[in-house]
């Protein structure tokens, strides 16, 4: 009898204890996110994470802002006095789909080894693989803790409809983050649109957070494997970029000509370009021109004729009304320089567009 | 096994602990058949997911009448009747989940095969169980014993499964193109072979307790060793079985701390360690060599924790109900020679094959008059070689056997020749304290620099991956 008393008792204090650690975690606690192994027992990733397959990769998606930058080489230290720090932001283009770390237009830059202000220029690859002119701005506001001396921002048309700001996993899943981005630069966006993601009571316990915390832990682990073998990402065989369209389908999204400003993004990047911590060098980024069959209706994949010549005017109409340093470098890259997708661009092409930039590139030194 | 799985049966454990002896009888006993489906993972011929459990329990009931010896006839005791037509009941209930498709993969990896099919399977093995009982037994343990080594040789070689495969494949007519030596994932088939060996080699030697069928099957496939181990021996798994069991505070204590100690060692540490483990992916990609000594390290621990994770849960769940496990691992990273190394690793499978082929190669040999240090060199690289070729039948296994039993075979010569000079220096507690840690250590990596050829499936890879280590 009093056997079974003592394990009950001991049974129930444990049960107390686990439900009081399960809530715990509803309290305001301090980010785990910033906790990382990268910058000091692993070096920093020079791009940051992101993945589909981690068993290979070494790499995996996760939403956490502060983990994430804090694996990134950018948080390995307070910024070097000798260091001119430009920040590059982007889609899965600046990231660099298909390319090794060296070999992304950061990369590439890297190599080039300019010198501005009198100091050596250091490029840091902040793309992220999901284009939207919200989740650029998102980065932009969170990097800027990094002290950029001059930011490059490269974009394009498919990161402008409105319809699509807020539907991306990372900027759902930080939806305080875009909250306070909305009411900072009165961004044209809705808070209560239901793509964003807001954890319930439950959801912040430990058991609803298991997942984040889970993925959190994983990053550090994966650290082993990416320092050992330098691998972040894998590099399948792919097709080569779309450049027939058969049916001749001219539809960019849910739009039709004449292309109405209203339902783009403008508003958010005039936010992003105007609340920037550093000058910005606004790149309309290289797309792939094909020349197939209905290549007189579209471009590529991505986008009709109609719709990106729009967009074009429209954006360089823009920047000058605004005073924005501004490359359309739209059409630099041969086709023969594309990888998998209409915007993925080879080493080679990385090299040409790398090139382009550092000339258009003439920072203000203070 | 997985966590869902550790969950379920674990509760239905639990629910047995609070049963009758008598009932906790049957319980066992059935849920240790029906574990042989669950924990079977689907496979890609069609049915064969569910035939080699019931060809498992099929080859139990065999062998079972066979250890009757010529008292064979007692098999056909009331009681024996009762569980064999349990055991009969449980299988067509199985096959009756074919028609409940929200069931038919919960409790069979896949939909299971035709009624009549499976009425047909179970009729062929009343058959030879009839059979059996009307031949010599010696001869059918013999034969029992041959069949049971060359299945576990196919098995676990990449060729002959693949041949298998395709075979099965065609009879079943699928297509054998894409057919894969992991077509036949048989689970738990070493365990289980290792434990009717065991039973027939004792019934040869007279040594084997007279069991119930009930009895028999719970000890072959008793759910928390299925997979994993430990194989305990049936005289004492029997004897636990048949004493009256009431859990009392301490057998709860052993049952949360194993658990708990195992589900936080397998699932937190070993998985976790598997993030950043040697395995035959990164090998070659590794940049230097102080990363490779961590990946190599990392896997040595994976391994250990991993195994002896499961165990502890094994351990813990048996204790549940009154089953007390043979321990599978005693701080092996800490012993401080190669012997002792493998009397603390794996600790049932190596007492398995001391008593089957160690000390029986062993005798032997002596009988004919071979120089000791040959009996030691021989039995010694042919057990670990053996071992190695339990794990897989390729290359890579055989070298591993070759190092472990090398490895013994000199540490034994090194041991015998200095052992005197060794005792004189250690005169102190101090130079003991030494001699130990560095034994620990050289132990250590001599048996982490081994699981190279183990994870590694092609020499060259491991080849290339110890230039890695020494910095080339």
């Amino acid at each position: 009898m009093n056997e079974s008393f003592n394990l009950f008792r001991a049974l129930l204090k444990g049960l107390a204890i686990y439900l009081l650690i399960v809530l715990l975690f509803t309290l305001p606690l301090p980010n785990l996110g910033g906790l990382s192994a990268y910058n000091s027992l692993f070096p920093g990733r020079p791009r940051l994470p992101f993945g589909e397959n981690p068993a290979e990769a070494y790499n995996f998606s996760l939403y956490n802002l502060d983990a994430m930058f804090a694996s990134h080489e950018i948080a390995a230290g307070p910024k070097p006095a000798d260091e001119f720090r430009v920040l590059v932001i982007g889609d899965s283009s600046v990231w660099g789909t298909l390319l090794r770390p060296e070999e992304t237009l950061s990369g590439q830059l890297n190599a080039s080894a300019p010198t501005y202000c009198g100091k050596q220029a250091r490029f840091y690859n902040l793309g992220y693989p999901t284009i939207t002119v919200t989740k650029d701005v998102m980065m932009i506001d969170y990097a800027a803790r990094y002290q950029p001396d001059q930011i490059i921002w490269l974009t394009s048309l498919e990161a402008f409809p409105l319809d699509k700001q807020l539907d991306t996993p990372l900027v759902a899943n930080n939806a305080e983050t875009i909250d306070a981005l909305i009411e900072k630069y009165d961004l044209p966006l809705d808070p209560n649109d239901a793509s964003l993601i807001r954890p319930d009571f439950w959801d912040r316990t430990l058991i609803g957070q298991r997942r984040n915390l889970a993925d959190l832990l994983r990053l550090q682990l994966y650290g082993v494997q990416w320092s050992a073998t330098g691998i972040d990402q894998i590099y399948p065989p792919y097709p080569a970029p779309q450049t027939d369209f058969a049916d001749g389908d001219d539809k960019f999204h849910n739009l039709r000509p004449p292309l109405d400003p209203s339902a783009l993004a403008f508003e958010i990047l005039a936010a992003g370009m105007n609340h920037s911590p550093a000058p910005i060098l606004l790149v309309n980024e290289p797309i792939l021109i094909s020349d197939g069959v209905n290549s007189h209706i579209r471009y590529n994949f991505f986008y009709p004729r109609w719709a990106y010549d729009s967009f074009r005017d429209r954006l360089k109409v823009r920047a000058e009304a605004e005073g924005w340093n501004y490359l359309d470098a739209w059409n630099i890259i041969p086709p023969s320089e594309f990888t998998n997708s209409a915007i993925h661009l080879t080493p080679a092409g990385e090299n040409l567009l790398a090139q382009t930039i550092l000339a258009a590139l003439q920072p203000s030194c203070p | 096994m997985t966590l869902p799985l550790i969950a379920i049966f674990g509760a239905l454990t639990l629910l047995a602990a609070f049963l009758s002896d008598r009932i906790r009888g049957l319980f066992l006993f059935t849920l240790s058949i029906l574990a042989v489906y669950a924990l079977q993972p689907a496979l890609p011929i069609r049915y064969l997911d569910f035939w080699l459990p019931t060809a498992a329990l099929g080859l139990a009931t065999v062998f079972w009448i066979s250890l009757r010896g010529a008292d064979w006839q007692s098999a056909l005791q009331r009681d024996n009747l009762l569980s064999a037509a349990w055991m009969g009941l449980l299988i067509l209930t199985l096959a009756l989940t074919r028609f409940l498709p929200s069931l038919n993969s919960l409790l069979t990896p896949s939909t299971p095969p035709r009624l009549e099919l499976v009425f047909a399977a179970l009729l062929v093995v009343t058959t030879l169980a009839a059979l059996t009982g009307r031949v010599r037994f010696g001869w059918v343990h013999a034969v029992g014993l041959v069949a049971l080594i060359v299945l576990l040789a196919v098995l676990k070689s990449p060729e002959a499964s693949l041949w298998m495969a395709k075979m099965l494949r065609l009879a079943n007519g699928q297509s054998a193109e894409t057919a894969s030596s992991f077509d036949i994932r048989w689970l738990g088939i070493s365990y289980i072979t290792f434990r009717f060996i065991h039973t027939l080699r004792e019934r040869q030697m007279g040594t084997l307790p007279e069991v119930s069928l009930r009895e028999y099957v719970t000890y072959i496939f008793f759910y928390p060793a299925l997979t994993a181990g430990p194989i305990d021996r049936l005289e004492r798994f029997v004897k636990d079985l048949r004493t009256s069991f009431k859990p009392t505070q301490d057998d709860w204590t052993v049952v949360v701390q194993r658990i708990g100690l195992g589900l936080f060692k397998k699932f937190v540490l070993a998985d976790s360690l598997a993030l950043m483990a040697l395995n035959a992916q990164n090998a070659d990609k590794v940049q230097s060599t102080g990363w490779a000594w961590i990946l190599l390290y990392a896997y040595a621990l994976q391994i250990f924790l991993d195994f002896s994770g499961y165990t502890d849960i094994a351990i813990g769940m048996a204790r549940m109900v009154g089953i007390r496990l043979p321990e599978n691992f005693n701080s092996p990273y800490l012993r401080a020679n190669i012997t002792q190394f493998w009397n603390n690793w794996h600790m049932t499978l190596t007492q398995w094959f001391r008593a089957y082929f160690f000390n029986p190669l062993t005798r032997s040999l002596r009988t004919r008059k071979f120089p000791i240090w040959s009996v030691i060199f021989i039995t010694q690289l042919a057990t670990m070689i053996l071992i190695g070729l339990w794990h897989g039948v390729t290359v890579n296994f055989v070298i591993w056997g070759i190092w472990q039993g090398l490895g013994l075979f000199i540490h034994n010569r090194w041991s015998d020749a200095t052992r005197a000079r060794v005792g004189e220096w250690a005169s102190t507690t101090l130079r003991q304290n030494m001699l130990n840690v560095l034994g620990i250590l050289l132990t250590f990596h001599f048996v982490a620099l081994s699981w190279v050829w183990f994870v590694l499936p092609a020499p060259a890879l491991a080849v290339q991956f110890f230039a890695r280590l020494i910095g080339m």
